[in-house]
């Protein structure tokens, strides 16, 4: 472990990331955004359902696959109170829907087929994002 | 049940699969770690923009490659969406959307990802996410019966 280690395997996992969107698209046509594909798990068409249930049970079952492969166990720290992660949630639930996608429909998906659209969608949250962590961890000091 | 819908399934899983990989990697699932990233006037932690560089780096030029060809392997088109709109609700989305990933630290992706770890907030997290997705397709479909909104990334 160096300092460059973050930036690499940040860099690895994007590569990995980019690589598993441009399967989706290659094998099934499909835009890898996560919450357009869970959006449309609610139209219960069986040609709809099916390929979006798998993806979602990959990347449920990815942990079990990383520890797995490298024998190592995963481990996050607990970063909200469950007040906030409810709040949390429900924004993210509603606003994915309103905006028409997240940082992976947007960010990855979009801003590669260089939509003008996705590259302000994704400028607008990360600076909403960067205003809501500056007043919770410096302002009012509620978050971590 | 035809050769390709198996076929899609299975590519799909491997996706997710692989995606998660990437997000596990990378550290994206680290919400302590994606709230440094948003924190510009703090202890600012830049790494993950690398996670996005990899990813569109890779990304574009697949896609650019995959697009030559006429169709997708296991289905018959690629569906791209097709608005052009920047308007408000694509603005207030990502506004709403941006507010919640602060406060959590978590977007879609890595909060499924993270599920399975049993930890507490993030598995309220999903479920009101899940909730929230499903409460405002649930008033869409009802209020707009006509239109497709099959646009969403």
């Amino acid at each position: 472990m160096n300092e460059l280690t973050p930036y690499l395997s940040a860099l690895l996992g994007g590569i990995y990331i980019g690589l598993a969107v441009v399967w989706l698209m290659w094998a099934n046509g499909r835009i890898a955004g996560i919450s357009g594909i869970l959006g449309g798990l609610l139209r219960l068409d069986k040609e709809e359902f099916a390929w979006r249930v798998a993806f979602i049970l990959g990347l449920l079952g990815s942990p079990w696959l990383y520890s797995r492969v490298t024998g190592e166990q995963i481990f996050i720290y607990e970063a909200t109170p469950v007040g906030t992660a409810v709040i949390a949630g429900v924004l993210v639930g509603i606003g994915t829907q309103i905006g028409s996608g997240c940082t992976s429909g947007h960010g990855v998906c979009g801003i590669s087929r260089l939509s003008v659209r996705s590259v302000v969608a994704t400028l607008t949250f990360i600076i909403a994002g960067a205003i809501t962590v500056y007043f919770a961890r410096h302002i009012f000091g509620v978050s971590t | 049940m035809s050769t390709s819908y198996t076929m899609q399934v299975l590519s799909a899983a491997g996706a997710g699969l692989l995606f998660g990989q990437g997000l596990i990697i990378s550290r994206m699932i680290d919400p302590i770690k994606v709230m440094d990233f948003l924190d510009f006037t703090g202890n600012w932690d830049a790494s993950l923009a690398f996670v996005m560089l990899g990813a569109i780096i890779v990304t574009s030029v697949g896609y650019r490659i995959l697009f030559k060809s006429e169709r997708p392997l296991f289905a018959d088109l690629f569906r791209l969406p097709v608005s052009k709109d920047i308007d408000f609700k694509l603005l207030s989305g990502a506004v709403l959307f941006g507010v919640g990933w602060g406060l959590a630290g978590l977007c879609p992706g890595p909060a499924l990802v993270n599920f399975s770890l049993g930890i507490s907030s993030v598995l309220l997290f999903v479920i009101s996410m899940v909730m929230g997705i499903n409460g405002y397709r649930l008033i869409q479909s009802l209020s707009t019966q006509s239109k497709s909104p099959s646009d969403t990334q």
